[in-house]
């Protein structure tokens, strides 16, 4: 049987980087195809070319259901039965579920209005198809995440794809949503649809693939069934070291000495949306990695941008044994806290400015005599960090909005490092980032507690929790229902804690 | 002479270093609006070489430098992705409020102060509605514009205002330094030194980073109302500073003065580069952009062309300007 699309030679050049060289890749009906690699490594960039986001330098070839085909643009890929689901998610918020389903080729009826009925109905029939229920006349912005997905992934099927593109589609679930969004895709690739799939997780990448290839510096180098695939080949294939050697031990440097305490902290407002965060006490110590889990919308990131004075709130925070009063970041900061986001696109970084300027932001004062900036101490100082991080940038000059999403999340956490804070929040720290990179962040936050710095892990991810915290909190509904030091902590404890 | 492999290596990554350096050139916006303003010199002085003579450059740029002067606060303005609209009122009553200090016997120090007071009263008054109220600044803007516009009606009754004034005063709208205009000499220097500002200092970072994501700026460390606040003012104090300077020039406040100049001074910045979305912008291009429209503006009256197209020309070069810089931006970008 022909395959559905063929890739041969593909290439992309961007100014000052060469994205993907001479990349061959053959995607079948039916099969859910993973295509790993570490940041940078031209996995977005081939999708886009997929979806005529992008096109390809000259000199290559794609064929669907083995005829020569230009895609000329996004519109023509989905007539050509190819949708993608974003790294991003694309969908408008204040539209209701079906308004987002039918976005630009809604059904008109014959006055030539909307024809409400028929978007709500199909909407209804392919979400229960796909046996989840969210109700078709719900706006959007009221979804969770992991909701949001399973509309786009409706309006992908109510587009009757052949081929669905999942961009680190679990990303930003919880686990529980993940799974779903896992069991979805199966049985969409059992009805015949073919998947690619972008994932950095391993777990998930021996659950669901029917076949994995691995990208590397913009070319293919390694293509193979899963049942021919071990971790350890991944891995080296992906970022050219053992699995093994990838995750040193871990030590604890917790000093007895309490840094920052929280007391009785909680919602500011009553009745505001969201969580109600309330009745949050905790201390953490100098030199202490303390995790924060809980599942998504436990209210975890409420708790931080409260300490970090970003949320309105009440209760008492003492910093240094003095009880201190943070009603904005500046005061944050200036007390010695840094707060690496969740959400990098929109909280983390400026994405217009060059890999430098978002660097350099939260510490300009620090190459600046008299307000005036010293360029070539801000360069070489994000040089550093550029290769201490391995951040894949062409120069210290490349706009953020061209690297890839695990270098830019690279940028934030250097960002906040780079200003040596007392005290460091990081927020989902590695998120999109590759399995190498990751190993690296938890080396240099275990470096940064060696030095004395207290830092406050969120996750989602409980083995990264348990594997480098020395004490995790549990939240749930905006509670601490946990305290388990590290000794104690085993995934069914503390998943305990979260859901009991 | 037989040249080593290594020497040629060598030559070679020195020419396409410095190829890349001329590339890079290419990519700094205001070139764009640079070369136009010499393309368009070089059309007019193809039709009349008196264009090109020093008098009427001089007389040129006087008669852009105010509008000049103003995209440089405006400018930055928009690069924390605002707008300020009462940049013509800010300057009409500046001018205004010289005049009747003048007029009321007040020495020339304390009269120029007054006028520049004036500025900062409104940049105070656009700032902080801008920042503590939460108004967005269109609407802050529009409003102080109306107020002011109204005030000027309300001193004047519609008389210009034409109070005596020593001759030092009007050195500083009609004077020269050598062949320069006193009012050209005033932009270069604020040309550089907020150029510096926005370029070099970590203020002008700050202004550049507000504007391309407040959110991540705040959350960073950014004082970010105080950088719009400090932006309205200087926008303002700016513009009054033109309004003196006009009414040095023409030793009479009009009620009309500088009515609808917001327009050209938006247009400069743009034309220059700016993006009406923020972060993106510069102060050279911002005063290139009125150079340009200044120099069409002489080319229209040089080459006899009926003047009421001019309005209709400038508008044209606004938008060819405008949509060339977004359309080379996208085909650098790559991106349908
Ligand atoms: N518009 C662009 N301009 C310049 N360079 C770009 C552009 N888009 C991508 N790149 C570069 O191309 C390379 C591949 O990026 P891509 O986004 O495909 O990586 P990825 O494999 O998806 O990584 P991640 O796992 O981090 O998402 C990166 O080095 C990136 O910086
Ligand atoms: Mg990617």
């Amino acid at each position: 049987m022909t395959p559905f699309l063929e890739m041969h030679g593909i290439s992309k050049t961007f100014p000052g980087v060469k994205a993907l060289n001479r990349v061959d890749l053959t995607l079948r009906a039916g099969e859910v195809h993973v295509i790993a690699g570490e940041n940078g490594a031209g996995k977005s960039t081939l999708m886009k070319i997929m979806t005529g986001v992008l096109r390809a330098d000259p000199g290559g070839v794609i064929r669907i259901e083995g005829k020569d085909t230009v895609i000329k643009d996004p519109v023509h890929a989905r007539a050509l039965g190819i949708s993608i689901i974003y790294q991003e998610l694309a969908v408008v918020n204040n539209l209701t579920v079906a308004e987002n389903v039918f976005l630009a080729r809604e059904p008109i009826g014959p006055l030539g209005l909307l024809d409400k009925r028929r978007m709500a109905d199909e909407t209804r029939a392919v979400l229960s198809e796909l046996e989840v229920a969210i109700d078709p006349s719900a706006k959007v912005g009221q979804l969770s995440i992991g909701q949001r997905q399973l509309v786009e992934i409706a309006r992908a099927i109510s587009y009757r794809s052949k081929l669905i593109i999942m961009d680190e589609p679990t990303a930003s679930l919880s686990h529980h949503e993940a799974s779903t969004l896992i069991r979805m895709v199966r049985k969409l690739a059992s009805q015949g649809i073919g998947i690619v799939f972008i994932s950095h997780k391993l777990d998930e990448i021996f659950e669901i693939a029917d076949r994995v290839s691995v990208l590397r510096d913009g070319e293919t180098v390694d293509s193979r069934p899963i049942a021919e695939m071990t971790r350890d080949i991944l891995v080296r294939k992906m970022v050219d070291r053992d699995l093994s050697q990838l995750f040193g031990e871990h030590h604890s440097h917790a000093t007895d000495e309490v840094l920052l305490s929280v007391r009785a902290l909680g919602e500011k407002h009553h009745g505001q949306i969201g969580v109600k965060v309330s009745d949050v006490s905790f201390d953490l110590h100098r030199g202490e990695i303390l995790g924060f889990f809980g599942l998504v919308g436990a209210g975890r990131t409420e708790v931080m941008e409260m300490i970090f004075g970003s949320r309105p709130h009440v209760g008492e925070v003492h910093i240094g044994g003095q009880k201190v009063k943070i009603s904005n970041p500046s005061e944050a900061i200036a007390h010695g806290l840094g707060f690496v986001t969740e959400d990098r696109k929109e909280l983390g970084l400026v994405l217009g400015m060059s890999v430098r300027e978002n660097f350099s932001l939260t510490h300009l004062s620090d190459y600046c005599t008299l307000d005036v900036v010293s360029r070539p101490r801000e360069t070489a100082a994000c040089m550093e960090f550029v290769r201490s991080l391995g951040i894949k940038t062409p120069s210290t000059e490349q706009k953020v909005l061209n690297l890839s999403g695990g270098n830019q999340q690279k940028v934030v956490i250097a960002k906040w490092v780079a200003r040596r804070p007392r005290i460091l929040i990081v927020d989902e720290p590695t998120r999109g980032i590759d399995i190498g990179a990751k190993a690296e962040v938890h080396a240099l936050l275990n470096k940064l507690a060696e030095e004395g710095i207290s830092i406050i892990v969120v996750s989602s991810d409980l083995p990264e929790i348990l594997a480098i915290s020395d004490r995790v909190i549990v939240l749930k509904e905006g509670r601490i229902s946990g305290q388990i030091d590290r000794a104690d902590a085993t995934q069914e404890r503390v998943m305990l804690a979260a859901t009991g | 002479m037989a040249i080593s492999g290594e020497e040629v290596a060598r030559s070679e990554m020195r020419r396409i270093g410095i190829l890349r350096n001329l590339l890079q050139l290419r990519h700094i916006r205001e070139v764009n609006v640079l070369v136009a303003l010499l393309i368009m010199g070089a059309i007019i002085s193809a039709f009349t070489p008196y264009f090109l003579t020093v008098d009427n450059l001089m007389g040129v740029s006087r008669a852009f430098s105010l509008t000049a002067i103003m995209s440089i606060g405006m400018v930055m303005v928009i690069i924390t992705g605002g707008i300020d609209l009462s940049v013509g009122s800010a300057m009409g009553l500046a001018g205004l409020v010289t005049a009747l200090c003048f007029d009321a016997g007040y020495s020339q120090s304390i009269c120029v102060a007054a006028g520049i007071c004036v500025g900062l009263m409104f940049g105070l008054a656009n700032g902080l509605l801008i920042t503590v109220i939460g108004l967005p600044p269109f609407i802050a803007t529009l409003g102080t514009l109306s107020i002011g516009r109204g005030f000027m009606y309300m001193i004047t009754h519609g008389v210009p205002v034409t109070p005596k004034t020593p001759d030092s005063f009007s050195m500083l709208g009609q004077g020269y330094i050598g062949p320069v205009p006193v009012p050209v000499v005033i932009l270069l220097v604020l040309t550089v030194v907020f150029s510096l500002i926005m370029v070099r200092t970590r203020f002008g970072r700050h202004i550049y980073a507000t504007g391309g994501n407040e959110h991540a700026a705040r959350l960073s460390g950014v004082k970010t109302n105080r950088v719009k606040l400090a932006v309205y003012v200087l926008s303002s104090t700016i513009s009054s500073l033109a309004g003196v300077i006009a009414f040095s020039r023409y030793l009479s406040a009009e009620p009309a003065s500088g009515f609808g100049s917001e327009l050209d001074v938006i247009a400069a910045a743009a034309i220059g580069g700016a993006s009406l979305a923020g972060g993106i912008g510069s102060v050279t291009g911002a005063v290139i952009g009125a150079a340009l429209v200044g120099e069409i503006s002489n080319g229209i009256v040089l080459l006899n062309i009926n003047t009421y197209a001019q309005q209709a020309i400038t508008g044209g070069v606004i938008l060819i300007a405008v949509s060339l810089d977004v359309l080379r931006n996208r085909l650098k970008g790559g991106n349908v």
